[in-house]
């Protein structure tokens, strides 16, 4: 029996690690930990609560926009206005939202996930930072090798551009300045619409001609990954997108039965038995919680507390998202899903798997970009864009949306026009959990367990299946205690 | 002629990535020209260390900080993004099973030059917001408490302009100088307020004040800190031009000077002079 180490994990938003107990059988138990804490949670107490849009932004520099979107809606909710929001208002947030999803799936398929696949230091040679890597397991020819290290490069630049796309009412990222409680601060024009769709349409040819190509191609080569990490099998979505006929990402739950179910928000709990917060607030409700560190707890290991549905394991994310909408017969979804099904010769139920998490990030990305499309020829130029509303003396409030990971809320108490208590459940949370109460490893510990690693000394099992989840620490926000470990004894990889 | 290799290390310590992500939206320098190419005649920088972008994980890259920090003793530049974590020792942040305060001692001292970057490593920023539940300080706080004696250049900002980054690593490595204020910041890119090159100045010299957001006029009313806030935001503009903060139609939010958070928010409530 041997333990494997990897930390820190890069590659991914932040500061995580990785240690997994080895035998022949694989991995026999795996824990996935995160190593910072910021407590924003603290932070918000007693501000302003129209600052929430832009502190919580700044729990990350990759999620910022989502955080603004979902702490708007939250903030819409607790002061009463949500049904006031302008229509205008409605689609740049959408806008923004799905700037913002292009972006982060460009950069985490090409730019945190394919070195695990792609050679770079064949393309572009023996430097830093391509060197030092993992050594053997690169399975492309040398032409295809050299074409996705090509378009590694070219994504660096579209994914630049998604970001100007996101710029064009956001003001700035990352941290834009254009999501507010009350709607955005910017008017549509005419000319602003262009610089909007200009953008848009290089980044859609790109995903179409270029990324769904590159996808296929590696799944082709790595058909072994769709059976490889596996996870939970329970699959959990807030739905993303606010249209005039409900959320364009359906919400919903689709559990290891595969039974497709209404979300409630009612049954989310937090669980700490294995984090370092105080004991008394495990299974409470996000909006009934508070925040208390106790960073040497007895028995802890992460800072990231373990959110549950009904108290079972769900994995969130794009992969998520197309089981829940697929199971709920979303026409866009089942459009450009099936025939790449048929392509791969794979049913639904085999998505399940590290391969399946990339394939439906770079799928999702062309659903985004041409719904998109069409939402920014709604846009009426001239007409308002935010309605302005007084602080409530006291409300509370909920946002529940899609992210770009995952399903993301906050949840807000207001008093004296204070914030009196914020939380924040991310979906690195959901994903990246430790075990709960009742001992139920979080999914992503679940997906490594039972992995066979060919070579211990060049894991790239584990950080395939850890990266196709597209972790975001900074999110999760939580801590590794640093002390009482002996590394001597542990094989460090 | 050889190419001269400047080896550089981008450390986070407690931040959001953010400023990472704004060097990634660099349009001149485009961030593969940086990665790839000399950015300045016959110099290159060597960018081992990137935990967002380098290929390697777990111990091989905590070997490759050890290796620069050893075997390029005062010739590698030291790039710092995000808070330094000092409460409880430095508990609540990590990195390859050593504190970021330690990492960031160690990596310091033999730097040839130390670059904060973003608002968290300048002055603290978000994190170190009260209560400031971690103990979050600045890169130049953690130095100079504990004697580390280094250069260390501020480029604040949430994020800073990838130009602020990709312009002061430039003049290092033409080797000329960095005309700083009084709080670590480049001239060049800090010299002046938002309020001095605002293309809404004139509504504020005609006391035209826009009352709600999406409003014509100066934002002077509705929080925007401007007046007192020092970059070149309203010339430069953000991610390749297309937009700024008071472009998009908000109150700037201070977010360059050391009282960010804390003294220049509510972000949408009028300038308390008595709070800076």
């Amino acid at each position: 029996m041997q333990r494997i180490i990897i930390d820190p994990i890069t590659r991914i938003e932040g500061h995580m690690a990785v240690e997994v107990v080895v035998d022949e059988g694989g991995v026999k138990e795996a824990k996935s930990s995160g190593n910072l804490f910021r407590g924003f949670e603290i932070i918000l107490k007693d501000r302003d609560p129209r600052d929430a849009t832009q502190i919580t932004q700044r729990i990350c520099g990759v999620c910022a926009a989502i955080h603004a979107y979902v702490s708007a809606l939250c903030l819409d909710d607790a002061f009463g206005i949500e049904d006031k929001i302008p229509p205008n208002a409605r689609i740049i947030r959408n806008l923004i939202l799905g700037s913002n999803f292009l972006q982060s799936h460009l950069l985490h398929f090409y730019h945190l996930a394919i070195p695990d696949y792609v050679d770079l230091r064949k393309a572009v040679g023996e430097v830093y930072p391509f060197i030092p890597s993992y050594e053997g397991d690169y399975r492309l020819s040398p032409e295809l090798n050299t074409q996705i290290a090509n378009n590694y490069i070219k994504a660096l630049d579209i994914r630049r551009i998604s970001h100007e796309m996101l710029a064009v009412f956001g003001g700035k990222m990352p941290h834009n300045v254009g999501i507010v409680v009350g709607g955005v601060t910017m008017v549509p024009t005419v000319d602003r619409i262009n610089d909007f769709k200009g953008r848009l349409m290089e980044i859609s040819d790109f995903i179409e001609n270029t990324m769904i190509p590159d996808v296929l191609s590696i799944a082709k080569e790595y058909r072994d990954y769709f059976e490889t990490g596996e996870g939970c099998r329970n699959f959990l979505s807030y739905g993303g997108f606010l249209t005039q006929e409900g959320r364009f990402l359906k919400a919903g739950i689709v559990n290891r039965e595969r039974q497709l179910s209404e979300l409630e928000q009612n049954n989310i709990n937090e669980y700490v038995k294995y984090s370092w917060y105080a004991d008394l607030h495990s299974g409470k409700r996000p909006s009934e919680e508070d925040t208390i560190p106790e960073p040497k707890k007895q028995g802890g290991y992460s800072f990231i507390k373990s959110p549950r549905y009904k108290g079972e394991v769900y994995e969130v994310g794009p992969l998520a998202r197309f089981i829940v909408n697929y199971a709920a017969g979303h026409r866009e979804v089942k459009k450009i899903l099936d025939p790449v099904l048929e392509e791969l010769s794979l049913k639904v139920e085999d998505l399940p798997s590290v391969m399946g998490r990339h394939l439906a990030r770079c799928l999702e990305s062309k659903i985004i970009a041409d719904v998109m499309a069409s939402w920014v020829e709604e846009l009426n130029p001239g007409e308002p864009a935010y309605f302005e509303a007084d602080i409530p003396e006291e409300g509370e409030g909920s946002g529940l949306s899609e992210a770009p990971r995952g399903s993301c809320g906050h949840w807000v108490k207001i008093e004296d026009k204070k914030i009196a208590r914020y939380q924040v459940v991310t979906p690195t949370a959901w994903n990246g959990s430790p075990k709960d109460d009742k001992e139920q490893p979080g999914p992503i510990e679940q997906a490594l367990l039972g992995t066979k690693i060919r070579d211990e000394s060049n894991p790239f099992e584990l950080v395939r299946i850890v990266r196709a989840f597209d972790p975001c620490l900074a999110c999760a926000i939580h801590l590794i205690d640093s002390e009482g470990r002996d590394l001597g004894e542990y094989i460090i990889a | 002629m050889a190419v001269k290799e400047y080896p550089a290390i981008w450390f986070q310590g407690a931040g959001c990535t953010g400023c990472s992500v704004s060097i990634l939206n660099s349009a001149s320098l485009k961030f593969k020209d940086i990665l790839l190419d000399e950015i300045v005649p016959g110099k290159r920088v060597d960018l081992r260390f990137h935990p967002t972008i380098m290929a390697g994980q777990g111990e091989m890259v905590i070997e490759v900080l050890r290796d620069t920090e050893e075997k390029k003793k005062g010739e590698y530049i030291l790039i710092i993004e995000g808070d330094i974590p000092t409460a409880e020792g430095g508990i609540y942040g990590t990195v390859g099973g050593e504190t970021i305060l330690k990492r960031v001692l160690e990596l310091g001292k033999d730097a040839f030059l130390t670059v904060a970057v973003g608002d968290c490593a300048a002055y603290g920023g978000i994190p170190a917001a009260k209560p400031n539940p971690c103990g979050m300080k600045s890169v130049g706080a953690v130095f100079e408490e504990n004697g580390v004696e280094a250069t260390v250049v501020n480029l604040p900002g949430c994020p800073p302009h990838p130009d602020w980054v990709v312009g002061t690593l430039s003049i290092a490595l033409r080797g000329l100088p960095l005309d700083m204020d009084e709080v670590g910041r480049p001239k060049l890119f800090y010299g002046r307020t938002i309020h001095e090159n605002c293309p809404r100045r004139a509504y504020f010299d005609k006391g035209k004040f826009a009352k709600k957001l999406g409003e014509e006029g100066c934002l002077y009313q509705l929080g925007c800190k401007g007046p007192y806030t020092h970059s070149d935001c309203p010339l430069r503009e953000w991610n390749n031009g297309i937009n700024w903060v008071i472009g998009a139609g908000s109150p700037c939010l201070g977010c360059v000077e050391p009282e960010f958070p804390d003294s220049t928010s509510p972000f949408y409530k009028k300038i308390i002079w008595e709070d800076i």
